[in-house]
C-alpha cells in the first residue's frame, strides 16, 4: 500500500516542481538577499546535516552572539541516504536549507549540479587538504563545496583477543605486524584464524572498500569510458577479496544488526578503522575493554568517508549562508566539531594543530588519536576518481562479493553475474 | 438559456400545449433551477478535483516520463521512445523481481486469506469477551510496518536471530534467511500474514455477522454439523467480501515493498536479488540511481500487470465461489443468491 502511495508522491514530487519554481523565484526576488554588510536585518538560517557533524548547540550559539541579527536553525536526518534523497528532490527548485550537508558518497552526484550551487568565497580556497578541496572544485574552477571531515583509516583491533592467539597486541606491535601490503594483512588474518579458528576480519566488504579506496581510476575515467569490468585493478581485487577475505571475515559487509552486534562478543579481532568508526565501536561495544588502535594501515593510506557543506544558489540568504558555512569549516570550529564527534578535520590548519595533536580516547586505552590519524591522513596519496555513477558500480560489485560469502554462487559465476549488471546499467 | 419551463415534477411528460406555461423567470428562480441541477455535482466535486490533481495528473505524467530520459533535479527530459521500457524487460533483475513478487505474494496471500477465514468463523462464535478478541486481532495491523520489520528482522537473523538460535540449541540445522531466495520469501511473507490477517479476519467477520441466522437455526434442525453448515452457508454468504479481500489482497501483495525493503539493512533485496520485488526494484532504479524515467516505465509496466492479474483474480474468484453456492445445501440462500444476481 505505502508503494503505491509513495509512487504516487514520488510523480507528485516532480509534477509539482514546475510551480516551487515559480514561487522560489518569487521569493528570491522579493527582498534583497542578506549579505554580510547589511547587519541590521533579522536573519534566519536552516542548516540541514545528518549523523553528527558535531555542530552542538553552543558551538551555533557562539555564531548567533557574534551575529546578533542571525538565527540559526539546524536540522539533522538520521542518515545521509534521507538528506540525498531530500537534496536531490528540491535542488534547484527552491526548499533546501540555506547550508546543506553532502556525504562524499553522493557527493559526485551533486557536482552534475555544481552550477545550481553558489561559490564559495576566494578567501577560504588553500584552507583544505588539495583533494578534498579538488574534488568541490568543479569543471570552471568553481568551488562548490565546504570540506568538513575526512576518513583517514588506521587499523583498530582487539589486544586480549591478538595476545589469545599469540599475536602481539600493543600499539606498536600491531603497527608493525601489519605493515606491508594487503596479502600481508591477509596473511595475519590466516595467522589468526589457524591460532582461533575465527575470522579476524570484520567483513569481506570492508576490506573491498579499503582497496578500492586505493585505486585513482576505479569504474570510469575523466572521459566517461566506463572501465569497470575490464579493469585489473579491479579484478585483482576482487579476486584477493573473494579468495582470501571472504574466508577470513565474519560478515559479508557491515552495518547489519548481526554485526554491529558482533563488535562486542569476540566473533572478529580487527577492523578498518576511519576516525568516525571509533565512536561507533565505543557506541556499540561500551562494556568491551580491550578495542585499540593501530598507527598502520595496508598498502600506505586510505581515506573512507567525509562531508561538504553546499550552499544551494537559489536559497533566500546566500551571502549569510556562505559567511555561515566559511566559519563552520573553520579549523577552530572543525576542532571544536572534532571533540564533540570525532569528525576528523580536512583542514590544514586544523591538522598541525597542537590540540589535535594531543587528543586521546579513553575507550582505546588512551590511544593519541589525534596524533595516529594524522600520520595516516598524511599517508593518503591517491584521491579515488569518483564520478556520479561511482556508488552503483561499487554497490554491484559489493554485491558480487557477497554472493560468493553466502555461498550463492561462486567466485567466477558472481563475477559474470557483475558484468551483465554493468552491461545492463 | 431557455425562457421557458416543464413543470420539474414531470420532465418526461409529453409537452401538451395548453399546460406549457410560458413566463419569464426571475433571477431567483433562475438560480435555484441551476442549484438544482448544478448542486449535486458541486457537492461531490472536491473528490474528484482532488484526484484529478493527486491521482490522475501524476499517473499521467508517470506516463510522459516514461519515455522520456529524465533529469529529475533540472526538471526535463528528452524523448526516448520505448527504450526504457525495452530496458526493463530485458533486465534479468526485473525478472527476477517478477518471481520474487509472486513468491512472496502466494506465500503471503493464500496462508493469509484462510487463516482469516478460520479466525472469523471463530469469532463470529458465541465466545466470551467478545470484543477484547476482535480488538486484539486488528493491533498487528495498527502497528507501523517498519516497527513490525524491525521486530521481525530480530527472529530472522542469521547468526543470531531468535529462531535460527531456537532451531541450533535444539540440534537443527540454521536457515539460510538471508542468502536463500526460498526462506527469504518465507520470512518476508510472515511479516506481511503478521500484519494483515487479522485485518482480513475483521472484514470477513463483519460479512459473517450478516447471514441472518436463521439459517443456521434451519440448518441446526436439518441436522447439519458445524463444518456443513460452514461450508454450506458461512462461505457462500461470503461471496462478495472475498472477492473484495482477494482483489486488495492481490494488489498489495503485487506492490509489497515496506518489508523486503526492511529486511536487511541496505534495503536492496540481497545481494542477488533474492527478496528483490517490483516495487523494491521500482525504487532502486528511482531513488537510488535517480533515473525517473526508467522508474516511471516500471511503475506503468507494474500497473498493467496488476490490472490483468486482478482481473484474472476476478474471474476465477467469481467462478470457484458459484461454484460453491450451487452445490451447497442451503437452498434459501442458493435463491437469494440467484435473486441477488438477477438484480
Amino acid at each position: 500500500m505505502n508503494a503505491r502511495a509513495f509512487r504516487r508522491s514520488a510523480v507528485a514530487v516532480a509534477a509539482f516542481s514546475a510551480s516551487a519554481i515559480v514561487l522560489a523565484g518569487c521569493a528570491g526576488s522579493s527582498g534583497d538577499t542578506g549579505d554580510g554588510g547589511n547587519a541590521d536585518e533579522e536573519i534566519t538560517l536552516t542548516v540541514a546535516t545528518f549523523n553528527d557533524f558535531g555542530y552542538t548547540e553552543e558551538l551555533l550559539q557562539e555564531y548567533m552572539d557574534e551575529n546578533p541579527n542571525i538565527t540559526i536553525e539546524h536540522t539533522r536526518a538520521a542518515e545521509s541516504g534521507d538528506a540525498r534523497s531530500n537534496y536531490f528532490a528540491k535542488l534547484g527548485k527552491g526548499g533546501l536549507a540555506d547550508i546543506e550537508a553532502v556525504e562524499i558518497d553522493w557527493f559526485a552526484e551533486a557536482m552534475q549540479y555544481s552550477d545550481l550551487l553558489a561559490e564559495a568565497p576566494d578567501s577560504v580556497k588553500g584552507r583544505w587538504l588539495d583533494w578534498k578541496e579538488a574534488a568541490a572544485t568543479d569543471g570552471d574552477g568553481r568551488l562548490v563545496g565546504f570540506g568538513t571531515d575526512i576518513g583517514p583509516q588506521g587499523i583498530c583491533y582487539r589486544g586480549e583477543l591478538f595476545a589469545a592467539a599469540g599475536l602481539p597486541s600493543d600499539r606498536d606491535g600491531v603497527a608493525d605486524l601489519f605493515d606491508g601490503d594487503w596479502e600481508n594483512f591477509l596473511d595475519v588474518a590466516d595467522q589468526y584464524k589457524a591460532a582461533t579458528g575465527k575470522p579476524m576480519i570484520d567483513s569481506a566488504n570492508s576490506v573491498l572498500q579499503g582497496i578500492v579506496n586505493q585505486i585513482e581510476y576505479t569504474y570510469t575515467e575523466p572521459d566517461g569510458a566506463v572501465i569497470a569490468t575490464e579493469n585489473p585493478e579491479i579484478q585483482a581485487a576482487y579476486e584477493l577479496v573473494t579468495e582470501r577475505a571472504v574466508p577470513n571475515a565474519a560478515y559479508a559487509g557491515q552495518w547489519s544488526d548481526d554485526w554491529f552486534a558482533s563488535m562486542a562478543n569476540g566473533e572478529f579481532a580487527a577492523m578498518l578503522c576511519p576516525g568516525w568508526m571509533l565512536g561507533i565501536i565505543e557506541g556499540n561495544a561500551p562494556d568491551t575493554t580491550d578495542w585499540d588502535i593501530a598507527d598502520v594501515f595496508p598498502n600506505g593510506g586510505g581515506n573512507w568517508g567525509g562531508s561538504y557543506l553546499t550552499v544551494p544558489a537559489d536559497g533566500d540568504n546566500v551571502e549569510a549562508a556562505l559567511a555561515l558555512a566559511d566559519w563552520l569549516t573553520a579549523p577552530e570550529q572543525q576542532m571544536k566539531a572534532f571533540a564533540a564527534a570525532g569528525t576528523f578535520p580536512s583542514q590544514i590548519e586544523a591538522l598541525e594543530s597542537t590540540e589535535l595533536a594531543e587528543a586521546t580516547n579513553a575507550y582505546f586505552q588512551d590511544a593519541p588519536v589525534g596524533e595516529i590519524l594524522s600520520t595516516r591522513a598524511e599517508a593518503v596519496t591517491v584521491a579515488p576518481y569518483k564520478d556520479a555513477s561511482y556508488f552503483k558500480y561499487h554497490d554491484a560489485l559489493q554485491n558480487a562479493v557477497t554472493r560468493v560469502f553466502d555461498g550463492v554462487e561462486d567466485e567466477q559465476t558472481s563475477w559474470n553475474t557483475w558484468v551483465a549488471e554493468v552491461q545492463a546499467f | 438559456m431557455t425562457a421557458t419551463q416543464v413543470r420539474p415534477d414531470a420532465p418526461e411528460a409529453p409537452p401538451k400545449l395548453t399546460q406549457k406555461r410560458v413566463r419569464v423567470l426571475s433571477f431567483s428562480q433562475q438560480a435555484s433551477r441551476w442549484d438544482l441541477k448544478v448542486s449535486p455535482y458541486l457537492y461531490i466535486s472536491p473528490f474528484f478535483i482532488m484526484f484529478a490533481i493527486v491521482g490522475l495528473f501524476p499517473i499521467a505524467y508517470t506516463a510522459v516520463i516514461s519515455f522520456m530520459q529524465w533529469d529529475l533535479v533540472r526538471n526535463s527530459g528528452e524523448f526516448i521512445g520505448f527504450d526504457q521500457y525495452i530496458w526493463i524487460l530485458q533486465n534479468p533483475q526485473f525478472w527476477t523481481a517478477l518471481r520474487n513478487t509472486f513468491s512472496i505474494f502466494l506465500l503471503s496471500s493464500v496462508p493469509q486469506i484462510a487463516l482469516a477465514i478460520f479466525i472469523a468463523a471463530m469469532l463470529d462464535k458465541n465466545i466470551r469477551a467478545k470484543t477484547f478478541w476482535r480488538t486484539s486481532v486488528l493491533l498487528p495491523y495498527v502497528m507501523a510496518p517498519v516497527a513490525v520489520a524491525l521486530i521481525f528482522s530480530n527472529m530472522f537473523g542469521d547468526n543470531h536471530g531468535l529462531v535460527n538460535n531456537i532451531l541450533t540449541d535444539l540440534g537443527l540445522p540454521a536457515i539460510p534467511w538471508h542468502k536463500d531466495p526460498f526462506w527469504s520469501h518465507v520470512a518476508i511473507a510472515t511479516m506481511v500474514n503478521f500484519r494483515w490477517t487479522g485485518y482480513n479476519a475483521l472484514i470477513l467477520l463483519a460479512a459473517m455477522q450478516a447471514v441472518p441466522r436463521d439459517y443456521y437455526e434451519a440448518a441446526t434442525v436439518d441436522g447439519a454439523g458445524a463444518f456443513r453448515q460452514f461450508w454450506s452457508i458461512t462461505l457462500p454468504s461470503l461471496r462478495p467480501t472475498l472477492i473484495f479481500v482477494i482483489i486488495t489482497s492481490t494488489i498489495g501483495g503485487l506492490q509489497i515493498f515496506d518489508e523486503p525493503s526492511q529486511f536487511d539493512n541496505t534495503g536492496q533485496g540481497g545481494a542477488a536479488g533474492q527478496w528483490l520485488t517490483v516495487t523494491l526494484f521500482l525504487y532502486n532504479i528511482g531513488w537510488r540511481e535517480w533515473n525517473f524515467g526508467r522508474a516511471a516505465a516500471l511503475a506503468w509496466i507494474l500497473f498493467l500487470l496488476i490490472l490483468v492479474i486482478g482481473l484474472i483474480n476476478l474471474m476465477i474468484t467469481r467462478r470457484l465461489v458459484r461454484d460453491e453456492s450451487s452445490r451447497g445445501a442451503a437452498g434459501v440462500l442458493r435463491r437469494m443468491n440467484r435473486k441477488e444476481d438477477a438484480r
